[in-house]
């Protein structure tokens, strides 16, 4: 760490930015907390309701679904992706012509536009046209994401993992080319097994860059819209309606201010619940790992 | 261990073959899409690119989607230079509430952004233009931006600065001769970060354009749900948005697992 200098002035340097986010993000939000208590008959007509949007919002039943099954689909997607990813970055070649085609083949799934994602694996999953649904009907099993809501999450999943695996494994990649040759000579010359190597050298190592890939794993698929909007639409009946897409739906589609705002607000607040968690529990182990002399 | 390369060449190639089956259908006519099953094109053709190379309403999709990129990519870059320098050498009032906040923004869900965007947007004239799409993605792209360069600046050892100062440079001359070019690649990575986002993102560039400042994404949603059929066109169409992504990873292959572990870690 820099010994950093107390300097007011540096206010200025960093005012175009703040000036710039400012009107990005704080004017909408007011306008979000504007709706979010009051109602409209149309035309330019708003009554104040108070509290009545957020009370409809938590006993609402739609808005307990689609929370409960994004928090299951994070959860499945955390727990396939990160794994894999480590698993994926240990196994990768650290020197020689391997590294790059790996890292850029790798690099690869994340620059394709979301919704060209969606497009892939629309193509790619259809029974009549698609390698992977063509495939599967062949061999007997009874595959439709349009119809049935289980295929249509398995769809997702899978796509899920083939988009965004990457990133973990880059990450974890770079956790690991940061450790140096001596840490693995020790652990030779103490006759330390494959296992203890990655327990005690490896993941210690690696672990603020995984936390910081659960961290954007998480937020990321919290928020996804555009992947299953344009493979299912939300679909089959609402099996995979998350967060994004029934906000979207009541905001635009139904354009049901209220509650749409007050659904937006408490979405926005539990992310940034979990942001503020995982923000505490990085830098704490941040310091830790420095005080632990690393 | 022998099998160990074995991995990540079963995952690349789990990779790889949606990219491959997009790229076969392109290749191929509707009527071959339709009616014959191949692993490969059996007529190959190019009917599908000429359809998207001809048609103004196609190819002005990618000109608009290239153009809004470019500007967020500089407003991102510019605007956050200062700032990370400001956070990696100083500490003043409110700098760790200020890091945090910008953070939040990056976390922020679009469609939470959606509907106000659109309307402030509108009320200052702003609705379908280039400039509104690059500052909405400014909303996520600047404080990731700011994140990435702060991680590079730190790196930069203290004393470069003070011996400009001695030496008599003023600090926007430091900046611009000394600075600047010892941070190159962390702008490099940075701008990669920054494309990458706002060329991927859909939400709000399609709630914030009409016909004007229309990307090629969302020409391409409005596609699927017109005709539905035209298969061989929109997997074209999905090739052509793979190549900008290709290319810029070509030019920053060697900084994106630098970028990576000093950006965000």
């Amino acid at each position: 760490m820099i010994a950093k200098q107390t300097n007011q002035k540096a206010w200025f340097m960093v005012l175009p930015v703040f000036l710039v986010v400012a009107f990005s993000a704080v004017i909408p939000l007011m306008t979000v907390v504007n709706y979010s208590v009051q109602d409209t008959f149309g035309g330019n007509q708003f009554f104040w309701v108070g509290m009545e949007w957020f009370r409809d919002l938590i006993h609402s039943e739609r808005f307990h679904d689609a929370f409960l099954r994004q928090l299951l689909f994070s959860g499945i997607i955390l727990l396939i992706e990160i794994p894999l990813g480590v698993a994926i970055a240990l196994a990768m070649p650290k020197k020689g012509w391997g590294v790059p085609v790996c890292l850029i083949s790798m690099a690869l799934p994340l620059l394709i536009p979301w919704n060209v994602v969606g497009t892939i694996w629309q193509i790619f999953g259809r029974v009549d046209i698609g390698l992977l649904g063509h495939s599967l009907a062949s061999l007997g099993v009874n595959y439709n994401y349009t119809q049935d809501p289980l295929a249509a999450w398995l769809t997702i999943i899978v796509m899920d993992v083939w988009h965004w695996t990457s990133l973990v494994v880059l990450l974890a990649y770079a956790g690991l080319c940061s450790i140096p040759d001596a840490y693995y000579q020790a652990a030779k010359i103490d006759g330390a097994s494959r296992f203890a190597v990655f327990r005690y050298i490896q993941l210690p190592k690696m672990q603020r860059v995984l936390l910081i890939a659960i961290l954007l794993r998480f937020m990321d698929s919290f928020m996804i819209y555009t992947e299953p909007f344009v493979i299912t639409g939300g679909g089959p009946g609402n099996s995979t309606t998350f967060m994004s897409i029934d906000l979207v739906k009541m905001a635009v589609g139904q354009f049901d201010l209220g509650p749409a705002a007050a659904m937006s607000l408490v979405y926005f607040l539990v992310i940034l619940l979990l942001c503020w968690v995982f923000y505490t529990v990085m830098t704490n182990v941040g310091e830790e790992s420095r005080k632990g002399g690393n | 261990m022998r099998w160990k390369w074995l991995i990540p060449a079963l995952y690349i190639l789990f990779l790889l073959l949606p990219i491959y089956w997009l790229i076969n259908m392109s290749l191929k006519t509707n009527e071959e899409i339709l009616s014959v099953f191949s692993l490969w094109p059996q007529n190959l053709t190019l009917a599908n690119y000429r359809v998207i190379f001809t048609d103004a309403s196609w190819y002005s999709g990618y000109i608009n989607s290239m153009i809004y990129v470019s500007i967020n990519v500089v407003i991102s870059v510019c605007f956050a230079l200062p700032a990370a320098y400001a956070f990696s050498r100083y500490s003043f009032v409110g700098d760790k509430h200020l890091f945090f906040w910008l953070l939040t923004n990056r976390m922020a869900p679009p469609a939470v952004f959606a509907l106000p965007f659109f309307q402030l947007y509108s009320s200052i004239g702003l609705f379908d233009t280039h400039i509104a799409v690059a500052i909405a993605h400014c909303l996520f792209n600047l404080p990731l931006a700011v994140w990435i360069l702060e991680g590079f600046m730190s790196g930069i050892p203290k004393e470069i600065d003070e011996t400009a100062f001695i030496d008599g440079y003023s600090w926007p001359r430091f900046f611009i001769r000394i600075f600047i070019p010892n941070i190159a690649s962390g702008i490099g990575v940075t701008a990669f970060f920054c494309f990458m986002f706002s060329w991927v993102e859909l939400l709000l560039a399609r709630t914030l354009t009409a016909v004007n400042a229309k990307p090629i994404s969302a020409i391409m949603t409005r596609t699927v749900s017109a005709s539905g059929l035209d298969w061989g066109v929109l997997a074209a169409a999905g090739v052509l948005t793979i190549i900008p992504g290709v290319l810029v990873i070509w030019f920053v292959r060697n900084h994106i697992a630098k970028g990576f572990a000093l950006g965000r870690v």
